[in-house]
């Protein structure tokens, strides 16, 4: 599988991601710089997590203007895959890629943890590796988690099986106490109508050895290359 | 030519700074703040001295880059 | 003669900071009265923070050498060689009075320099920490400052991409008026890729990088060598501001521009920005230096030279740079849209020369602003040292039970994950060990390939021990560092100290000082942990009352396997619980006698630093060879709160059997002794251990198992690790949203 990791200034985890897609797949990705108009031939673009533009304005939404964004829209139009974290979730929603928005996180505080999600389609070309409903751990490091979207929206994603993860407790619950950000009906990652651009905020980049603490977040990556 | 644009979150979106804002008031002793909805101010100096031009200008800016209309409505003063 | 618009009188001689002796001193030696800008180029230089003028004597004394320092103290971070071909840089810095005047910039600022400081050398940070000291929880400014620094210090790291792994938070009333915010930072390079500061070559360009020069922190360094008074936050216009974004740019900027070639030397723009920075690379490289002001890119109109000179703007570095490589620097850094200018050249003058609109409006004697600083050899006093507290002075509580929860629970023993977890200390995907055990771990892969390395760091210093006996509290400090380190099973190899104390001008401070240093100083070289870099923050007073003394203690330990390293957290059922070392039930200035009985009295414990190194060796070897299943450093709050935070971690139960002692149980349980440890080990494992232990030297008892769900001691105390866990985790969230 050949893939291939956007870098806006400001972004800080492009080498997490690159790392994950090396270790899972056994192919470097390609680094494609921000000011570039053609992407390279690859299977998944990756929007990686970090601070791009210092969340100036609103966290990602200078980065979603970049001269490299139309590439990555005919990448997503014609089928191949995106996959957003954090701050690339951010900037796929500002791109209008995906719908929704992602809020300033209800505790006001930026929040670096261990969560559970709950697998709730395990039928994307992301999540093929882990079972339906499956509890994985998953860090999360952001400030501007919260997600959000209008009602109408929100029917949409459930009714189409969009919601892909949501943060649940260690038995798969949907709580409060489990839900870092506040984010609507503990939402952590979507995927567009076509199936085929995700945004979450967890890293998974960042659980995929056991140096890490676990593996759980190798199944992205595996789900992907199996995809290809 | 100046203009300020004022970008606030749409009514119904939770708004957790104002919240907060309006926690901090009441903790200071300022009674009866019923809400509190905090936002962004963007002044920006345009070369243009056509009204209209610039409304327009902005108006663009706004719709594509100054205020996710997702979440977020502006508003536009010329001054 | 330069000419002089504005009067030198005394009120601006004194509102500069300077003596009038220090003011003389500047007379003769350049012969006639200084310009307005060179005057405040003085003040920058002679301050107490750039020129360590009260503390130059004794910071010679301590040691600074060793096999693996391949750079020392002088530099921007101290260089210690890992073996490979590379070496890690680190330094800790203060940036305590800007972050009492406004909390979240003073943060900001702080972390930022230090990064810059890692990175000013080609190192990439790997990771940082933060050691903070605030005042009393029932102080009205205390929770503002903790909410202001916490989230300060994140929004700069987060954004800025270096995973904060450890630190330490602290409350005590002697820092109501002075918070201590030390910040931590370590980076990587390869040893034949160090940078210098140290100009060479004459007609070579000077030029500058970064953001645009504004009025920021006008006088920080001064201010930082000030004590406060009530009126104070009338000094908050001086604080900088920090742009993470920016420096993000910069560190990648900076990198690329070193692998470039181009660089001859580079220093950053800290205190004093311009003036330090730019005098620093002359005088280094023996060299005079001419800046043209005309060309500094600045953020305001009508900046003066005065005002040039002294910004803190953040954000900035100067560098020398290969002539023929200008243009491809300079693409470089319009790349990651930085600002570039050639703001001046080297010269063969020795002459120091700032040029503005034409004429020149400072032209000083290069290396003598350096050298010929002011050093006081300040007077001071013996400590007084308070005499030993026997236990039976120190009442055993009624209920062992609720002394452990309000122990675990109180103030300084309780969880600080409210803290860290604002912090991200998961990025760059190498932290191995996360916060809230004994040290941080952080994996280095070899340039090579192979089995990966790691890097082991920890904050460590106990205050009030210092404070009953600086000499003593001042060794304690480093072998609590060497503990951490141990217990994870690395070797700890260098330090850095950040001394913050009171105003030098009384005997007394001086003396805390003085002895201070010397424990430090005797435990680096039992330890052999060097110190290769540091920084010193006196004027810690307000209104006549000093903080505690504070030497702060950032150590680093290398592990040649990663794997190898063990947490606290109790692993599994059946493991026997051995203690380490002596417990003479050691109740003086300890965490029982203060958090439960508002008590700060006796001498603190006494440090055998040939017992610390016999136990940590052996505690080492144990983990690195898979001996032992988990191990945990004693120190705040003794065995009892040392076993609970192993079972908090684990989510385990562990019984302990009371021990057969004739040291009353409560000194037993909550008592300070060092040089301690509890490990675990299956069974068979834990009586070789022991065996082992015997032979060594180094005293190990069984004292219990792994298992159940509650904390058991006989029949005297049962609690279960879910009430143990509540409380410790609740306090400080409790504490912090309690408006």
């Amino acid at each position: 599988m050949k893939s291939a990791v956007l870098v806006f200034p400001g972004i800080n985890r492009e080498r997490d991601m690159a790392r994950a897609f090396r270790e899972v797949t056994g192919v470097e990705p390609i680094m494609v710089w921000h000011t570039e108009t053609e992407l390279p031939d690859v299977d998944v673009v990756a929007v990686p997590g970090g601070f791009s533009y210092g969340d100036y304005l609103r966290c990602g939404a200078i980065a979603a203007r970049s001269p490299i964004i139309p590439a990555l829209r005919a990448h997503a139009a014609a089928g191949r895959h995106v996959l957003g974290v954090c701050n690339g979730f951010q900037i796929l929603t500002e791109t209008g890629l995906l719908p929704g928005a992602l809020m300033r996180n209800a505790s006001l505080r930026f929040v670096c943890k261990e969560v559970r999600l709950r697998v709730d389609n395990a039928a994307t070309a992301f999540t093929s590796a882990y079972a339906p409903g499956q509890v994985i751990r998953c860090p999360i490091a952001h400030g501007e988690g919260n997600y959000f979207a209008d009602p109408e929206t929100l029917a949409e994603l459930e009714g189409e099986g969009r919601v892909v993860f949501r943060y649940c407790d260690a038995e798969g619950r949907i709580t409060e106490a489990a839900n870092p950000n506040g984010a609507v009906d503990g939402i952590a990652g979507i995927v567009n109508a076509a199936g085929n651009v995700l945004g979450m905020m967890p890293h998974p980049e960042n659980l995929i050895e056991a140096l890490q603490g676990g593996l759980d977040g190798r199944g992205i990556f595996e789900s992907l290359a199996r995809a290809a | 030519m100046k203009a300020r644009v004022t970008v606030t979150l749409k009514h119904g979106v939770l708004d957790p700074q104002g919240k907060a804002i309006q926690g901090a008031l009441k903790s200071l002793g300022f009674a009866g703040v019923d809400d509190v909805r905090q936002g962004k101010l963007i002044e920006l100096e345009l070369a243009t001295a056509d009204r209209a031009e610039a409304q327009a200008q902005l108006t663009d800016m706004c719709e594509k880059l100054l205020a996710n209309t997702v979440i977020e409505n502006y508003r536009i003063e010329l001054i | 003669m330069l000419k002089n618009d504005i009067a030198i009188t005394p009120e601006l001689i004194k509102a500069h900071g300077l003596k009038p002796d220090e003011y003389q001193r500047i007379l003769d030696l350049i012969g006639r009265e200084p310009t307005w800008t060179e005057l405040g180029i003085f003040s920058a230089m002679w301050n107490e923070h750039c020129s360590y003028k009260s503390s130059k004597k004794w910071l010679k004394q301590l040691p600074t050498k060793g096999a693996r320092v391949l750079i020392g103290p002088g530099e921007n971070a101290g260089v210690v060689d890992i073996g490979d071909g590379q070496a890690v840089v680190f330094k800790m810095e203060s940036h305590n009075h800007p972050s009492y005047i406004e909390p979240y910039q003073g943060a900001t600022t702080g972390v930022g320099g230090i990064l810059r400081d890692v990175f000013t050398m080609g190192a990439r940070p790997i990771a940082a920490m933060n050691a903070l000291r605030f005042g009393a929880p029932d102080h009205p400014k205390t929770r503002h400052i903790v909410a202001g620094v916490v989230a300060g210090v994140g929004g700069y790291g987060n954004s800025f991409g270096v995973p904060t792994v450890g630190g330490e938070v602290e409350f005590h009333p002697r820092y109501n008026g002075n918070c201590l915010v030390n910040a931590f930072a370590a980076g990587l390079l390869k040893t034949d890729e160090i940078f210098l500061s140290e100009a060479k070559g004459v007609g070579m360009p000077v030029v500058y990088l970064g953001s645009k020069t504004g009025r920021d922190g006008m006088g920080g360094a001064t201010m930082a060598s000030a004590e406060f008074d009530d009126d104070s936050h009338e000094k908050r216009p001086t604080v900088q501001v920090g742009d993470p974004f920016a420096e993000k740019l910069l560190l990648e900027a900076s990198l690329e521009l070193m692998a470039s070639g181009a660089v001859i030397a580079i220093q950053d723009m800290g205190a004093a920005g311009l003036t330090c920075s730019a005098v620093e690379m002359g005088a280094k490289g023996n060299l005079g230096l001419t800046l043209n002001l005309d060309k500094v890119p600045t953020r305001e109109p009508g900046m003066t030279a005065y005002e040039m000179m002294l910004s803190e703007s953040q954000e900035r570095m100067l560098m020398v740079l290969h002539p023929h490589l200008e243009e491809k620097a300079e693409a470089i850094f319009r790349k990651w849209g930085l600002d570039f200018a050639i703001v001046g050249e080297t010269t063969d003058t020795l002459r120091f020369v700032v040029e503005h609109h034409g004429q020149v409006m400072a032209d000083l004697p290069i290396k003598d602003l350096g050298d010929q600083a002011p050093e006081y050899d300040r007077p001071w006093v013996e400590p007084k040292r308070q005499p030993v507290l026997a236990a039976a002075d120190v009442p055993a509580p009624q209920d062992y039970g609720r002394a452990l929860l309000d122990l675990v629970g109180s103030p300084n023993q309780s969880s600080r994950r409210w803290v860290w977890e604002q912090y991200d200390h998961l990025i760059q995907g190498n932290t191995v060990q996360r916060p809230g055990g004994d040290a941080a771990v952080v994996r280095v892969e070899r340039p090579n390939g192979g089995h990966a390395k790691g890097l082991a760091f920890t904050c460590d210093v106990t205050p009030r021990y210092v404070e009953a006996d600086p000499y003593e509290g001042g060794k304690q400090a480093i072998a609590e560092s060497w503990r951490n380190l141990s217990a994870v099973g690395a070797l700890p190899i260098a330090v850095t100290d950040n001394l913050n104390f009171g105003n030098p001008e009384r005997p007394e401070i001086i003396g805390q000082f003085v002895h201070a240093l010397k424990g430090v100083g005797e435990a680096c070289i039992a330890l052999d942990m060097p110190i290769v870099s540091g920084n010193v923050s006196l004027y810690n007073e307000t209104n006549g009352e000093a903080i505690l003394p504070t030497p702060a203690i950032g150590a680093v330990g290398l592990m040649d396997d990663v794997t190898r390293t063990i947490g606290v957290a109790l692993a599994a059922d059946g493991d026997v619980l051995v203690l380490i070392g002596d417990t003479t039930g050691w109740l003086g200035q300890s965490s029982y006698l203060y958090e439960l009985h508002g008590r700060e009295e006796g001498a603190p414990p006494p440090v055998d630093l040939a017992a610390e190194k016999r136990h940590g060796d052996f505690v080492r070897a144990a983990v690195i060879d898979g001996r032992v299943t988990a191990a945990h450093d004693l120190s705040s709050g003794g065995l009892l709160v040392g076993v609970a935070e192993m079972a908090m971690a684990g989510a385990k139960g562990a019984r302990l059997l009371l021990p057969e002692t004739e040291v009353p149980l409560h000194a037993f349980l909550f008592g300070e002794d060092q040089a301690r440890y509890v490990v675990t080990a299956a069974p068979e494992d834990a009586s070789r251990l022991i065996v082992d232990a015997a032979m060594a030297g180094v005293p190990a008892t069984a004292i219990g198992a792994v298992g159940g769900d509650s904390l058991t001691l006989g029949g005297l105390l049962t609690v279960s690790i879910d009430a143990l866990s509540q409380r410790h985790e609740s306090w400080m969230p409790n504490w912090m949203s309690a408006a």
